[in-house]
């Protein structure tokens, strides 16, 4: 048997190259700062990135489809706007009760969108775009220039307290729950087929709108949950709160290598991804980069991995090509 | 055929729950606007030296969805309806200057006796409210503020000096005289944070009782809850020593108040903060992570915006330095020069404490 050297098995695997990334960023980091790779600090890179870290699944999941979804931070704002109200209006303080509802809410703004794009043959940054001002606009109404915060959800922010486990168990469960789905189970792989070939999905007898309107219900989904997260974890609700933040997780399904084009991704380069930008956010005040050069790196460190990503897929792709020929 | 009227119906849905999402918000204007409209002609007619009854005094918020904002809102409606006037609140979508401008533009063209603005930047603004000045309206700003030439006065709800002397004697406080302190910000270019910080480090430059305090570093949370939370996050971890932080921005004195307390940090905390958002959090023992904290009153803030505006539209008041008026319960004020700028400035900074959090906590 011939042995392989370290760059082939680099590109037979689009993950090793992105934990490759991820050790070679932890060493830089912890030499500058060795209190980075502390026990409590990478604690708090998962719950400060908790958010990004759910919605990255479901936006796996509608990028899969060669869709994506950029009303997910108005959905999560108007979801957690909901619930933060009514505990400011002593309604409802049963957490459970409360995940419940955020859910709920998510689910069914998912679902519109799902049916739209998948029905009105929509196309899914336009239709997402709408609602996101909608969403994004009832947050705005329903909070009637109102916050809701510190005591208004004291009891319920103990569930997403630095130090509770929450929403670990939240993240953990939902990595392995969306590792099967996608793996295991007929729903994620007609995922892939009608992302890889629309047309070939249909005539072989997928319904293609049904996975459609699912995966953006799933979007949805997550995506109130997130909103219910983010009350927990920042003790407030505002209705302009995570604004601008479907970028960040955008930006880690890219990293982790899921294609624009749909049909490419895993759940495992996701959950990559999206560590990186944890992990960079976490980072750069901590090892003394002034304030002003934050964003510019952040930018830089994306597009270089992307780059690697792209390189690395094409002579992926190559090798594959000269083994068929062979 | 089927599919043509299920896509009627999905499109007869979307345009209908974007009536329905927008209905409520776009009826509030329109409200506004159609008294101010008929005001505006009568005021015209009634010369300029007309008494507060028929004017119509403006006030232009930052952005909707703001607690602050809405207080400030309130102060000024009751000032000006105790006295007889009508008011029309504008509040932009969002906060940027842009949507300002077109806010201040339909407010010219329904003629309004009196616009206060709250500004979203300093000189943007500038053309659009040159030409307010122009058709005789009369312009003053709030909260903060815009450049001074195209404005008559600014209401300043506390003086830089002022804040940065109360901000500097708490952090003396809190560390005992002596030791590390950091800042945690909002963003790099609010022009507020920039001032108060500037005097605080001037301070420190030259009151020799600050010398044995040691400013570590500025760290910017850019008003969002996750960043300020990092930053604060690394603040603690890059130094050990710390003593006491001070955030003068009321996002990121929050996001810093949830993680000294969920750490048990021994970190004190102190700056300007609501007092709806800290109650949580403020406390003298050491369960709680900010013994005091400092705001102004939004809501006299805004009645006192309300009785410029009503001293400006009647003549009692120019703008110049040395006008003196009187604004209702608030009592005297006198329009004060600073750094070649007409102001007038509401008060010392307001303390919350453990004996008063409890009472302020409901109000804003």
């Amino acid at each position: 048997m011939k042995k392989r050297s370290i760059g082939q098995f680099l590109s037979e695997s689009r993950e090793a190259s992105l934990v490759i990334v991820l050790a070679v960023l932890l060493i830089v980091v912890g030499i500058i700062n060795p209190s980075f790779l502390s026990f409590t600090n990478i604690r708090q890179i998962f719950l400060n990135n908790t958010l990004t870290f759910l919605m990255a699944l479901g936006m796996l999941c509608v990028m899969l489809t060669a869709g994506i979804d950029i009303s997910i931070t108005s959905t999560l704002a108007f979801a957690g706007m909901s619930i933060g109200l009514l505990q400011k209006y002593n309604v409802i303080h049963n957490t459970f009760l409360l995940f419940v509802i955020g859910a709920g809410i998510g689910i069914i703004c998912g679902f519109l969108n799902g049916i739209i794009i998948a029905k009105g043959h929509v196309a899914p940054i336009i239709c997402t775009m709408g609602f996101m001002y909608i969403w994004r606009g009832m947050a705005y109404v329903i909070s009637n220039n109102n916050w809701a915060s510190g005591m208004d959800v004291a009891g319920f922010s103990d569930f997403g307290k630095d130090g509770a486990v929450g929403p670990y168990i939240i993240l953990i469960v939902a990595y392995a729950a969306f590792f099967i789905l996608m793996k295991w189970t007929r729903f994620g792989r007609r995922i892939y087929a009608v992302g890889s070939n629309t047309e070939a999905a249909r005539v072989s007898g997928i319904n293609v709108d049904r996975t459609l309107t699912g995966v953006y219900t799933i979007m949805g989904l997550l995506a109130g949950l997130a909103g219910v997260l983010s009350v927990s974890i920042y003790a407030s609700a505002q209705p302009n709160m995570q604004y601008g933040k479907e970028m960040d997780v955008i930006a880690a399904c890219v990293i982790g290598g899921v294609a624009m084009s749909g049909g490419r991704g895993s759940v495992a380069g996701t959950f990559l991804g999206a560590l990186i930008i944890g992990i960079i956010s976490k980072a750069l005040p901590m090892v003394n980069i002034p304030n002003f050069w934050q964003n510019l790196i952040k930018g830089v460190i994306i597009l270089a991995v992307v780059i690697l990503n792209v390189v690395t897929q094409r002579t992926m792709d190559r090798q594959n090509l000269l083994r068929r020929e062979m | 055929m089927k599919k043509k009227v299920l896509s009627v119906l999905l499109a007869t849905t979307v345009v209908a729950s974007l009536l329905a999402g927008c209905g409520s918000s776009a009826a509030a204007p329109a409200a506004d606007a159609a008294p101010a409209a008929d005001a505006a002609p009568a005021a015209d007619a009634a010369a300029p030296a007309a008494s507060s009854g028929g004017a119509t005094y403006a006030l232009v918020t930052k952005s909707a969805g703001n607690p602050f904002m809405e207080r400030m809102a309130s102060g000024f409606q009751e000032a000006v309806e105790a006295s007889g006037g009508t008011v029309v609140i504008q509040n932009p979508e969002a906060a940027t200057p842009d949507a300002q401008i077109s806010v201040v533009q339909s407010l010219i063209s329904q003629g309004v006796s009196s616009i206060a603005v709250d500004g979203n930047d300093a000189n943007a603004l500038t053309a659009v409210l040159t030409e307010a000045s122009n058709a005789g309206i009369k312009v003053l700003s709030l909260d903060s503020d815009v450049a001074p030439d195209t404005r008559a006065v600014y209401c300043n709800q506390a003086g830089v000096q002022q804040i940065g002397e109360t901000l500097m004697e708490a952090v003396y406080d809190l560390t005992g005289g002596e030791g590390d302190w950091a800042i945690l910000s909002a963003t790099s270019q609010a022009t507020n944070q920039n001032a108060w910080i500037d005097a605080m480090k001037k301070l420190m430059e030259s009151d020799s009782k600050y010398a044995k305090l040691n400013l570590v570093e500025v760290a910017y949370g850019d008003d969002e809850p996750q960043k300020s939370t990092d930053q604060t996050q690394a603040l603690l971890q890059n130094y050990p020593d710390l003593k006491v932080i001070c955030a003068p921005t009321t996002v990121g004195i929050a996001a810093a108040a949830k993680v000294l307390q969920d750490q048990k940090s021994s970190v004190k905390l102190t700056g300007l903060g609501l007092p709806s958002e800290m109650a949580e959090y403020i406390g003298d023992d050491d369960a709680h992570s900010c013994p005091y904290m400092y705001l102004w009153n939004p809501i006299d803030l805004g009645r006192l915006a309300g009785y410029t505006s009503i001293a400006l539209v009647d003549g009692s008041i120019t703008g110049a330095a040395g006008d003196k008026f009187t604004a209702g319960e608030l009592g005297d004020y006198t329009i004060e020069e600073i750094d070649g700028s007409t102001q007038i400035i509401l008060g010392p900074p307001f303390k919350f404490d453990p004996s008063n959090i409890d009472e302020w906590k409901s109000v804003y």
